[in-house]
């Protein structure tokens, strides 16, 4: 067995390593919204020469992405996609996207503490979804700034992907931990923790393994448009695990012994073991 | 019969073997007729507009003239105008929907294969007018040499629309038989043809669409019941089309584009190519893994994984679900969901057997033990994709195709690795595997 919960510094050092540079760009520069959400129009051509404005991106061999306020201008070149919103359409996805993120996490919050029968199972579950989101949007700050990648409606669904899988994640650890503390082997609650955390980290990076596997995959095979939506998908992926036994579980165990302090009982039993 | 896996596996089989029918893109499709219940079902993949190119247009209209108890009525009156304008244009299996929420009227067009947007745009979104209009001069004479340009200047609007017309029909002369085209025209307009009708009694009335002449009748006498006829050497057809045209020309609200994107069918075709292969390659390497991982049970667990594609894209072939780009990403992440269910259970099994039970009782517990796990993990992942795809299409939730395209593939994705995970690895496991005691 390993002893995970003497380390609960070190994981606050390595969330805090991620997550302060992601939430720093986040508040300082925020994210680079795409025409998704802003609206104006993007142009994708094949073409010899790159064509003349302000803002041409080159895509591959012979390929530029243009983006244009005014979309009457015209484009020499084949044209591979073209795309315009209108600016209220992009406002209505946006408010509409954090709803559906609002209403996720709280059926799924419900839905935890329904299952464990305590809300702290699903509270802890929703801190270490929270720290998973903040880690994606985090990197897509940094991403955006330093790289110019934009958030669109692709990126959005990775995102809300990251909210089932992060919580798919943390109940098989959850699971474990429940079924012990059932059964009522193992001692203290730290105890019971690390025993489940032990049990299931070879399940946990085995899945993860699979899944970035494919992910892998997608990225370095598959297409250009979908590239950034993969690697949103892979960062929400390595952090849902991550967070399962290094945040979920922690926040758990911290809880307990804030509940189990001195200071919290009846002043009658304070002196009591 | 379910308590004999033998006979599941058997079955299994011949599902799996149905399923393979389905996903090959020859499939003729199931016809058959048995006990008075006909089956003919047709399977196809039906790929979204990103991977097969098209245009995609939303199309918003303007409510502001028309009072609220008709608004939803002027909708639909303005998707089947664009819907026959759309099919007059030869568009190969267009959509043509409404979407409405309590502010937004809306219509979305989806055209397969048309990468000219613009040209798709001039189509839908003209305001095709209907106009009715005199001549300047009541003398003026009409020859073959006049142009419709011509025409234009010669005439004037009478101040008669589309926006008067309440529909046209073909209807059939009661003497001769002839085909004609009744004019029906609301009480507003029939008012004023009325009136126009009066004063150009024996003069000639200019019936024009998209500023092109259709038709130039003579008035015959004064028309005010609101009712016409448009009688001239037409064949039925003509008759037909022609009721048609005017339908079209009076699109009852004003729309704008909101959105338009185009996918060229070189794009969508590398993007199917390529999803397709990276898919493959990442299959095989989780295949690999697995089998490195967990031996011969790793094998089975890859059968498993066999079935759950087929059967995953049988029912995408089924149902049809279109597939688009996102729509792919939520299958390929559903497979490492289906992958995970096995690895729970193989895991649990290692542990029971650690714990020192014999092989056929920690294969039972494993399964038993790691459902809790599986169910509760992956019913967080079917109530996301249920707000995801927003099926009560309530306002406050996304309902973009491409999100929706996700969810769906997910949701399904998900229930098929319920499924297989859970009975079908089970049953190869409890048939094929043996294990030395």
């Amino acid at each position: 067995m390993i002893r995970f919960s003497k380390y609960i510094w070190l994981y606050a050092l390595i969330s805090a390593l991620v997550l302060v540079p992601g939430i720093y760009s986040l508040v300082r520069w925020g994210l680079r919204p795409a025409i998704d959400f802003t609206g104006g129009t993007l142009v994708e051509v094949k073409s010899d020469t790159p064509p003349a404005g302000a803002s041409v991106q080159k895509t591959g061999s012979g390929t530029y992405l243009v983006r244009l306020q005014d979309e009457t201008a015209s484009i020499a070149g084949e044209i591979l996609r073209e795309e315009t919103v209108g600016p209220v359409l992009g406002k209505e996805l946006l408010a509409k996207t954090v709803t559906a993120a609002l209403f996720a996490i709280a059926a799924i919050l419900a839905y935890v503490a329904y299952a464990f029968k305590n809300i702290k199972f699903g509270i802890s579950a929703i801190v270490a979804l929270v720290h998973d989101l903040l880690v994606v949007l985090g990197c897509f700050s940094l991403f955006g700034h330093f790289w110019g990648v934009e958030v669109d409606t692709l990126f959005v669904t990775a995102f809300l992907t990251t909210i089932s899988f992060s919580v798919h994640d943390t109940i098989v650890v959850f699971d474990r931990i429940r079924e012990k503390s059932k059964r009522g082997d193992g001692g203290s609650f730290e105890a019971i923790t690390d025993q489940a955390l032990t049990e299931t980290m070879g399940r946990s990076l085995t899945n993860s393994f699979t899944i970035i596997f494919m992910l892998l995959a997608l990225i370095l095979l598959g297409g250009d448009t979908i590239r950034w939506f993969v690697i949103a998908l892979l960062i929400g992926t390595i952090s849902g695990t991550y967070s399962s036994p290094f945040v979920a579980t922690p926040v758990l165990i911290l809880w307990n012994r804030w509940e189990k302090s001195p200071r919290r009982r009846p002043a009658g039993e304070a002196g009591k073991k | 019969m379910f308590n004999n896996p033998r006979r599941v596996f058997i079955l299994i089989i011949f599902l799996a073997i149905v399923m393979a029918f389905i996903d090959i893109p020859s499939s003729p499709g199931i016809h058959f007729s048995f006990l008075g219940l006909t089956v003919d079902k047709k399977f196809s993949t039906n790929l979204g507009l990103d991977l097969s190119g098209g245009s995609h247009l939303v199309l918003e209209a303007d409510m502001k003239d028309i009072p609220q108890a008709d608004r939803a009525a002027a909708l639909d009156s303005a998707r089947q105008v664009i819907e026959r304008r759309v099919n007059f244009f030869g568009v190969s299996e267009p959509i043509v929907q409404t979407a409405t929420t309590k502010n937004n009227f809306r219509i979305i067009v989806e055209l397969p294969g048309i990468s000219d947007v613009k040209q798709a745009i001039a189509l839908i979104g003209q305001t095709a007018q209907l106009d009715f209009r005199e001549f300047t001069d009541p003398d003026a004479s009409v020859s073959a040499i006049t142009t419709y340009a011509d025409l234009m200047m010669m005439t004037k609007p009478v101040g008669l629309t589309g926006k008067d017309l309440k529909r046209a029909t073909v209807t059939f002369d009661t003497t001769t038989g002839s085909p004609e085209v009744g004019l029906q025209f609301t009480s507003e307009g029939g008012k004023k043809f009325g009136d126009v009708t009066r004063r150009l009694v024996g003069k000639p009335l200019g019936i024009f669409l998209d500023d092109a002449p259709i038709t130039i009748p003579v008035v015959k006498q004064e028309i005010i019941d609101g009712q016409a006829v448009i009688n001239g050497t037409f064949t039925q057809d003509e008759a037909k089309n022609l009721a048609l045209q005017l339908n079209a020309g009076a699109l009852p609200v004003p729309v704008s584009v909101v959105e338009k994107s185009t996918v060229g069918a070189t794009l969508g075709q590398t993007s199917v190519e390529k999803s397709v292969y990276a898919g493959s390659v990442g299959l095989v390497i989780v295949a690999i893994f697995m089998i490195a991982q967990y031996g011969w049970l790793g094998l089975l667990a890859d059968m498993a994984l066999v079935v759950y594609g087929l059967l995953t894209f049988a029912i995408f072939r089924s149902i049809p679900i279109t597939l688009t780009l996102p729509g792919i990403a939520g299958f390929i992440l559903s497979i490492g969901m289906a992958v995970d269910s096995n690895i729970l259970i193989f895991e649990r099994f290692k542990e029971e057997k650690r714990a020192g039970r014999p092989w056929k009782v920690a294969m039972e517990l494993g399964f038993g033990k790691a459902w809790d796990s599986i169910r509760d993990a992956n019913f967080t992942t079917l109530i996301t994709c249920a707000i995801l795809y927003n099926p009560g299409n309530w306002e406050f939730l996304p309902s973009s195709g491409m999100v929706r395209g996700f969810a769906v593939t997910l949701f399904i994705g998900v229930l098929a690795s319920l499924f297989t995970g859970i009975i079908v690895t089970r049953t190869f496991v409890r048939v094929l595997y043996k294990e030395k005691t």
